[in-house]
């Protein structure tokens, strides 16, 4: 039986393999997919963990001993941790009051307040904390008020970080949940009231259970955002000091690669932890699935305990929101901030003297990035739903791990993987564009391998079935109906890529070199030069060239989506 | 016209390994004439639908063989494979009109388009569709998705066009109308078809012969007529049309087949029985609903008690306790016909031509 069970299994791969054959494009594809994906994902990586136990080529822990026993390594890790605690709950709880107002009470201007939830999404996350500097820090516009509040504070440090942090990421949380919430039927709830639950019975015994999947996984992927943030505990963290910039500092500071590689898997092994328990357990536990299909909520007359509450909190983060971002937008005009208030476009002109060459440069990388990301993901995702081959899960698991590594891990990965030739890459690519180009394209890659997958699952493998029922190969049936058919995912797939790409900071600071240099770099720049109102300018472009971009990619997405509504028909 | 235009030869197919492996199609071989239109019938989970994939390509048998044409098809790619097929949900392209979605497959293969076009046009004549050929497939009732996923197929004018329960989205009366013409429509282009379907009715109207499936097994192959009138086992019987499956006794075989029964001290004897029997064989006497006939009470006869009567209109249906088993009879035309009292003892006339015997069944 056994035997006979394994004669099956080969017949069953010999069978794959011939079918593969057949078709030698498909196969050369996913070679060099795998070849691309181990070079540029596991490679680096694998470059990290040998760096941080091998010394001299032996094996050595003396690396993870110094850390465990000094209090100076070790501190980091308990304040990254302490940090993505707080950060996580409080975002979750954030993103939890917004999406139920969005998706459960009749919030007058939703689109607004979607608008304002969703917002730091496509900016750089330190402008936050620049902001944060500018309102809350030794010149800032409020300081005086909250000093006469609260006494004397900095707003350097674990509480300014939070803050900042929360502003940042629970925009993630929000986007989560909002999708937990809006599948949750509504007539569950109303079953729940007509059996004679009161509105918190409700609450508690439908709605809460039924999102809690949700919530671990928006507090999850919160955490981890906040565990791997560089660019806002690089601008305000002051002495607390937290893993990315403890790795970066010692490798660009002291040059000591294997300690900054051994801070590295400190900071990775808790992001991974926690992604692997999101992917693989809390996901799995829920009970709603989040097809895309809005269910026809129904809105019923909530009592004013409730509305109150709900309104308000939305009402105090979208002001904090605009607050922050108003902030930017007045810093970027003024003289010299809390000492010369006139206003004046000298900045935007200084700015734009130093910076632009950091413009161009980061515009012509994303921009070639772009593409390829999509491009690619969009591949990779296809082959994953829809093609058995071996090596499938294997594959899955790579283009998604980048997804949970922290960009400081990948961005140390990247240097001592390619500031040297190697088996795999025989060519140095430290200093070049194409280092930069690549760590963009691995590293925005998951998002668009899972819009590329959630698309794909709404399609009826049918209708690609039937195109090769009718004699395309898998390339034409790829080219001709699948991709047609997920364009929408694509472009959005795209947007969400060159958003990633203009703002990237943590990885990317790793690869600049003079030749090739980043806007977020340049910005981080002033920032430690002080010059704020520089940096406030800079954001501000950054963020319209974003909102272009974006503008751009939601015509053609216009023009192309026209036609294609594949729900309708396979509704 | 070939014979054994299509063969399939021992096909097996297992799904997963080790413990949670499933046999979905075991050892299933059939040879189909071209022209023939062959129905794969049974339950659902029967593995007709994974007998359909594997002649199509989508899935490779575990072992066994195809051929079309005579020629081994096994491992070849679908969009090599001389077949179309219908999809249950029509799997239309929904980027495309109608007339994009038809000639799709001519212009893969490379046909100019001057003369795809043309194609295209008859196909859509021959279907009924053509003035729908610049229509969005949204745009059209289930009924004419239908014929343009039929189009699309027949444009590839394929050895074995394949149909995966092509009308199962269809309303009732629909269905009917929709069944006919694709019927008339396969002996018309005369090409050969493998049906799939889970609906008796559907199978029975259509087909040239009936492949009755279970468990991935094939419990007969036949015509509509032969599967209906002398099935081969207990499940065929009952899951083709309605049966009563009455236990009996084998008395008496002779040499050329006819078997004597006892039923109720009366002897019946069924002429040339399909299956052999011995003599004291355990047997069950399978009886159409309406083939049975209602008498008044007559003496030497076999009789039974009426134990519950459901008026449908266009038939009358009686239950009837025979030897303490009970017994389903149908009359149509009630009008015209005796009728009976429930508790009434009835004599019952069993045309000997409708008499089937099998071999006796545990489950039953």
């Amino acid at each position: 039986m056994m035997n006979s069970s394994r004669n099956r299994q080969f017949h069953e791969i010999a069978g794959q393999l011939r079918l593969i054959w057949k078709e030698p494009i498909l196969f050369v594809f996913i070679i060099l997919i795998f070849y691309f994906l181990f070079t540029f994902v596991a490679y680096p990586l694998f470059q990290v963990i040998k760096y941080s136990i091998f010394i001299d080529g032996q094996w050595d822990f003396s690396n993870y001993l110094a850390i465990f026993s000094k209090r100076y390594y070790f501190q980091p890790f308990i304040n990254s941790i302490i940090l993505g605690i707080c950060t996580a709950t409080i975002g979750t709880i954030a993103g939890f009051i917004f999406a139920y107002a969005l998706t459960r009470t009749p919030l007058p201007f939703k689109s607004f307040f979607r608008l304002t939830a969703t917002f730091p999404i496509i900016s750089p996350p330190f402008v936050v904390a620049l902001a944060a500097i500018l309102l809350f820090g030794r010149a800032g516009a409020l300081t005086p008020w909250l000093k006469n509040i609260i006494g004397n504070y900095s707003v350097y440090g674990l509480g300014g970080l939070i803050l900042v942090e929360t502003i940042a990421y629970s925009p993630t949380a929000f986007m989560v949940l909002y999708g937990i919430l809006e599948a949750i039927d509504p007539s569950l709830e109303e079953a729940s009231m007509d059996l004679g639950a009161a509105r918190i019975k409700i609450f508690s015994s439908v709605t809460l259970p039924l999102a809690t999947p949700g919530i671990a996984s928006a507090w999850l992927l919160v955490f981890i955002q906040s565990m791997a943030d560089f660019g806002n505990p690089m601008v305000i963290s002051g002495n607390y000091r937290v893993l990315s910039v403890q790795a970066f500092l010692q490798i660009t500071g002291m040059y000591d690669l294997p300690r900054g590689s051994t801070l590295a898997i400190l900071l990775l092994v808790p992001t991974l932890i926690a992604f692997f328990v999101q992917k693989y357990w809390v996901s799995r536990k829920s009970y709603v699935t989040v097809t895309g299909k809005p269910t026809g909520a129904t809105i019923k007359n909530l009592e004013w305990y409730i509305k109150l509450p709900v309104y308000g909190a939305c009402l105090l983060y979208a002001g904090i929101v605009i607050l922050f971002y108003g902030t930017i937008v007045y810093g970027s005009f003024q003289t010299l901030w809390g000492v010369n208030p006139t206003l004046t476009l000298q900045n935007y002109v200084e700015m734009f003297e130093v910076g632009k060459d950091y413009l161009i440069d980061s515009i012509t990388l994303s921009t070639i990035a772009t593409p390829i990301t999509g491009i690619v993901g969009i591949f990779i995702s296809f082959l994953i739903i829809r093609k058995k081959f071996i090596g499938r899960g294997l594959m899955e698991f790579i283009s998604m791990l980048t997804f949970a590594v922290p960009g400081t891990v990948v961005g140390i990965g990247y240097i001592l993987a390619f500031n040297q030739e190697s088996v795999v890459m025989p060519v140095v690519l430290t200093g070049t564009a194409w280092i930069i180009i690549l760590l963009l394209v691995f590293r925005n890659m998951p998002v668009g391998i899972r819009s590329g997958i959630a698309a794909l699952q709404q399609i009826d493998p049918a209708i690609e079935e039937a195109s090769t029922d009718l004699g395309a190969d898998s390339n034409t049936t790829f080219r001709k109906i699948t991709l047609p058919m997920i364009a929408p995912a694509f472009f959005s797939g795209l947007a969400y890529s060159f958003v990633k790409a203009m703002t990237a900071i943590s990885a990317i600071i790793f690869v600049v070199s003079g030749q090739w240099n980043l806007i977020t770099v340049a910005i981080l720049g002033f920032v430690d030069n002080t010059q704020y109102a520089h940096a406030a300018a800079m954001s501000m472009l950054l963020i319209v060239i974003v909102l272009i971009a974006l503008g751009l990619i939601q015509f053609i997405v216009g023009k192309i989506g026209k036609g294609v509504r594949t729900t309708e028909i396979l509704g | 016209m070939k014979n054994n235009y299509l063969e399939l030869k021992d096909l097996i197919k297992i799904f997963g390994s080790g413990r949670d492996s499933v046999t979905a199609v075991n050892n299933v071989s059939l040879k189909v004439n071209e022209g023939e239109l062959v129905t794969l019938l049974g339950p659902s989970g029967c593995g007709k639908t994974t007998i359909l994939r594997m002649i199509s390509g989508f899935e490779l048998p575990t072992s066994g063989k195809i051929f079309i044409d005579q020629e081994d098809v096994t491992t070849t790619p679908p969009n090599k494979r001389p077949t179309a097929m219908v999809f249950q949900n029509y799997a239309l392209f929904p980027h495309m009109t109608v007339a994009q979605n038809i000639i799709y497959g001519p212009k893969i293969h490379g046909e100019n388009s001057q003369s795809a076009k043309k194609k295209a046009d008859d196909i859509m004549k021959l279907v009924g569709l053509e003035k729908f050929g610049n229509r969005s497939p949204s745009q059209l009732s289930g009924g004419q998705q239908q014929r343009v996923s039929l189009a699309r197929s027949l444009i590839m004018e394929p050895k074995v066009l394949l149909l995966d329960e092509p009308l199962s989205n269809l309303d009732a009366k629909l269905r009917v109308s929709m069944r006919l013409e694709i019927r008339k429509l396969q002996q018309r282009v005369g090409i050969t078809s493998i049906y799939v379907t889970h609906d008796q009715e559907e199978a029975m109207s259509l087909s040239d012969r009936v492949v009755i499936l279970k468990d991935g097994v094939i419990q007969q192959i036949g015509t509509p007529l032969e599967v209906y009138a002398r099935p081969d086992n207990c499940f065929v019987a009952d899951f083709i049309g309605k049966a009563n499956f009455l236990n009996t006794v084998v008395e008496d075989v002779t040499p050329d087949g006819d078997v004597t029964i006892n039923l109720l001290e009366q002897k019946l004897i069924i002429p040339k029985a399909k299956k052999s029997f011995k003599k004291n064989d355990k047997a069950f006497l399978v009886l159409r609903p309406e083939s049975i006939i209602l008498e008044k009470k007559k003496p030497d006869t076999i009789t039974g008690i009426i134990r519950e009567i459901v008026f449908l209109g266009n038939q009358m249906t009686y239950i009837i306790e025979i030897a303490k088993q009970l017994v389903t009879v149908e009359m149509s035309n009630p009008q015209e016909c005796e009728s009976f009292e429930n508790g009434e003892e009835v004599s019952i006339k069993l045309p000997v031509r409708s008499l089937h015997l099998l071999p006796w069944e545990e489950e039953k």
